[in-house]
């Protein structure tokens, strides 16, 4: 009993610390990013290489004021943030990150996974109708419908997985894919000669979700001032982004997870965690990339994307490896 | 931990039945706080938030009741996506945050007391008179088995749901249409 609880305390301060660290030292690495691809230094005065920088900005965030505008709903208001970082830090109980480390490993993770990111767009709404502010409504309204749109064809590509496996625990699924790269989903194979594709919506959507740009309609500062986060301040303002960047990794790990073998080697050397964060540093690393490379879209062609594009794509996907896992 | 046994003592809080049973009345508190919100708030959108917190305490509920694949699909369904709708509603319909107005029907006040009375001294009546069998545990609750349960013996009852949701969305089009060509 008092192994179960020690255990239950290590994971939550695990889930906890992995999700505050890789959300302070992203925004670090995505500013380094986007001074490199800029052409300018970046962060790189606190610290070597600026590596610092999170620590004292969070510091400055902390002690900062924290200011509600006058006709704001000060309990939605107060709320969203917090809404917006919870689900995020939930959804790593069930991420299993190699064999052993996991905390808490369910049959249904990949739908818990999704049961709490659907959550997001929550916050959002509340965070703008909180705020009183035109800007925010519209870029709240902007942003949950293209999370609502986005998420469609993300489950139908995720099932499409789920039914070559037949399992939605993330463990199964990874074991799967064990034994070498050709083993892994992205790979086309008799059943679904069209996992390439799956994996381009997967990764597509994933951005959309996590309001990234190209597809950061939400947060389009020429258009919208901030977006929904105009009126937050102090950590207010820190607790949305390390939400954003927490979903970034979830976003990455579930990718790894469902196409790329998830801790699995690519040539069956060494299995272990350090696979795993490889390849979701990898992905996060071509997150930033993509924000910072691509112009922003507009709304209509975002909606327009996911409507007429990748709805009908992936439910093509869904038929044709449904009737090839019947067939074969 | 029979329902219908008499229960002598009390477990102590820090014992296994003590703290589920702690556990069980914090996930009772939010549904029931929720609830509350959501029928007495005067702004909408607040309502919606308490309609979430109770969704939250439900599917707290179900999991407690062992049944993690109905706790999620509450998550995902009403809280992911009931939610948002009636909050999408909200924004695009009421700009402005309306309090609460127009005539107040005829159960408010002393008739609706005594009615909300009368029910809840019944379900009380009920709760206390009724024997609480404990059934046998049919099965684990994964996806897999609901999956097999509803695709055979249950399947009239999930093709008929699928209908409801079909007449609804038929519904829901027919209005927005009428709505279109004013």
């Amino acid at each position: 009993m008092s192994l179960t609880v020690l255990n239950v305390i290590v994971a939550v301060v695990i889930a906890i610390g992995f999700a505050a660290l890789n959300a302070a030292y992203l925004v670090w690495a995505e500013r380094r990013g986007a001074a490199r691809i800029q052409r300018r230094p970046g962060p790189n005065i606190n610290g070597p290489f600026g590596l610092l920088q999170p620590p004292l900005d969070g510091i400055k965030l902390m002690t900062k004021q924290i200011m509600i505008p006058g006709g704001a709903d000060k309990i939605l208001f107060m709320v969203a943030p917090v809404l917006a970082m919870a689900p995020a830090i939930l959804s790593f109980v069930t991420i299993p990150f190699s064999e052993t480390i996991v905390a808490h490993n369910m049959d249904i993770g990949l739908l818990m996974i999704f049961a709490f990111a659907s959550m997001g767009a929550l916050a959002v709404l509340f965070a703008g109708w909180g705020s009183r502010n035109k800007y925010s409504v519209m870029a709240s309204v902007r942003a949950v419908s293209q999370n609502v749109s986005y998420e469609i064809p993300m489950l139908i590509t995720a099932i499409t997985v789920v039914m070559i496996t037949g399992s939605m625990d993330l463990k199964v699924i990874t074991n799967a894919q064990a034994g070498g790269f050709w083993h892994w989903n992205i790979f086309p194979s008799l059943h679904s000669p069209l996992m390439p594709l799956s994996f381009i919506l997967f990764f597509i959507c994933s951005l959309a979700e996590t309001n990234r740009a190209p597809f950061d309609l939400g947060e389009a500062e020429s258009e919208l001032v901030a977006g929904f986060h105009t009126e937050y301040g102090s950590m207010g303002f820190g607790l949305f982004f390390m939400g954003e960047y927490a979903n970034i990794v979830i976003g990455a790990s579930l990718t790894t997870i469902l196409f790329l073998g998830g801790w699995d080697c690519p040539f069956g050397l060494f299995p272990g965690v350090w696979w795993f964060l490889l390849k979701i540093y990898l992905l996060i690393a071509t997150f930033i990339w993509i924000r910072w490379t691509f112009p922003r879209t507009t709304i209509y062609g975002l909606l327009n994307l996911s409507w007429k594009i990748l709805i009908p794509l992936s439910l093509f996907n869904l038929l044709l490896t449904a009737g090839l896992l019947k067939v074969f | 931990m029979n329902p219908s046994m008499a229960i002598t003592e009390a477990p102590g809080l820090f014992t296994a039945d003590g703290l589920t049973g702690l556990i069980f009345l914090i996930m009772m508190a939010v549904t029931l706080i929720g609830g509350l919100i959501a029928c007495c708030a005067e702004r909408l959108v607040r309502a919606v938030a308490g309609l979430m917190v109770c969704f939250i305490g439900v599917a707290a509920l179900y999991y407690f009741l062992n049944s993690p694949f109905v706790a999620m699909m509450q998550m995902l369904i009403y809280v992911g996506a009931v939610c948002i709708t009636i909050a999408f509603a909200i924004m695009l319909a009421a700009p402005e945050e309306s309090k609460k107005n127009g005539p107040a029907g005829p159960l408010s006040g002393p008739l609706g007391f005594i009615t909300a009375g009368i029910v809840t001294f019944g379900l009380i009546v009920m709760a206390l008179r009724t024997q609480f069998p404990i059934l046998p545990k049919v099965n684990q609750g994964t996806a897999k088995e609901i999956g097999i349960q509803l695709l055979t013996q249950y399947s009239m009852v999930f093709e008929l749901i699928s209908i409801v949701l079909l007449i609804a969305i038929i519904g829901a089009l027919v209005l927005a249409r009428a709505g279109r060509s004013k």
